[in-house]
């Protein structure tokens, strides 16, 4: 890391906040433009399936514990498992795998 | 008519599971931390300030990677774009009269579960119940990575390696459920599977820093998909009802 931590955590707690604040703050009435309204509604499902994989294939020990997982996470949270669960039970089996292959 | 102390305390009892979840799930995000780099303060003051899963996230892994503060500032806006159209949501559940002081302070705490409780309660949102559920789940995804890190420099490998996946399951069971009910969702998610993995994998796009990538695919993910399939009033209100 050359650049300095405290700067980047200012810069990532400023940003956050000004996206939270600003809208509360200014905008009173419904955002009208449908295209607009359309790209807000779909970017946070593109960015978290985009920053989970393959990403996710490279966070353990072994690509294929970290398969496992993601399969597992994607049935659980079909089926409707909460968060919580679904999160727990990721590291459960990413553990359980490792326990054999490793 | 409740007292601003009775509707505090609903928001603290309404705040308690939030609290444990995100306990459990920022012990993931310190772990991320310290691989970024991070000391134990920097990681808990981070999430003091910030607040954010997936927008921790991303700044960590930018971090990690030596990022520039201009691509962390237009990687965090990307992460936390949901959180935009959060509060576009909740400015509309805000009494007009609400005063601006109270809207500073709730804007500090408008996350995905907080959000999520605070549009469900009946009529205009008080701001007292949202400082009630900020207050008690807040602290608990500060103290979450503050362990993380620690955990992170005590605990067996194998630990530390089943831990790491825990954001992504987290992640996953946010996007899977609309991906369910929504076929544009699920085509979208998908798609966005095969692209990051091609963008990862092709040499001429993988020389490109990870955030970077993110940025550049979500952006034009979504906006093909709000072109091509732009969302009728109802939807996006259901999805913000969540």
């Amino acid at each position: 890391m050359q650049n300095n931590p405290y700067i980047y955590i200012l810069a990532m707690a400023g940003v956050t906040y000004l996206i939270r604040v600003l809208p509360l703050t200014l905008i009173r009435k419904p955002i009208k433009n449908r295209v607009l309204r359309s790209f807000l509604y779909y970017v946070p499902y593109v960015t978290l399936a985009v920053m989970t994989f393959p990403a996710i294939l490279d966070a353990t020990q072994s690509t294929w514990s970290a398969l496992a997982a993601l399969v597992v996470a994607i049935a659980l949270a079909w089926w409707g498992k909460s968060l919580f669960t679904v999160s727990v039970l990721c590291c459960v089996t990413v553990f359980l795998f490792e326990l054999v292959l490793i | 008519m409740a007292s601003r102390k009775e509707i505090f305390f609903k928001g603290m009892k309404d705040g308690i599971p939030i609290c444990t979840g995100y306990f459990a799930v920022s012990i993931t995000l310190g772990i991320a931390a310290r691989n970024a780099g991070l000391s134990v303060w920097q990681a808990t003051l981070a999430s003091i300030l910030t607040n954010a899963s997936a927008g921790e996230f991303a700044a960590f892994t930018m971090i990690a990677a030596g990022a520039s503060y201009w691509e962390l500032i237009v990687m965090e806006a990307v992460a936390n774009a949901r959180y935009l159209l959060m509060s576009c949501a909740l400015s509309q559940k805000l009494s007009p009269a609400t005063a601006l002081h109270h809207r500073l302070r709730i804007g500090f705490g408008v996350t995905d579960e907080i959000f999520g409780v605070s549009v469900s309660v009946p009529g205009f949102l008080e701001p007292y119940y949202a400082y009630g559920a900020m207050s008690v789940a807040l602290p608990g995804w500060a103290a979450g990575t503050c362990l993380g890190v620690l955990l992170g420099n005590i605990l067996p490998l194998r630990a530390v390696s089943a831990l790491s996946v825990g954001l992504y399951g987290m992640f996953v069971a946010i996007f899977i459920p609309p991906a369910k009910k929504d076929k544009i969702i699920g085509i979208l998610v998908a798609l966005s599977f095969a692209a990051s993995f091609v963008f990862a994998k092709i040499p001429l796009f993988a020389a490109i820093p990870s955030g970077t990538r993110t940025i550049l695919l979500t952006v034009a993910l979504s906006l093909g998909a709000a072109i091509l399939f732009p969302v009728h009033e109802e939807e996006t209100e259901a999805a913000n009802a969540k």
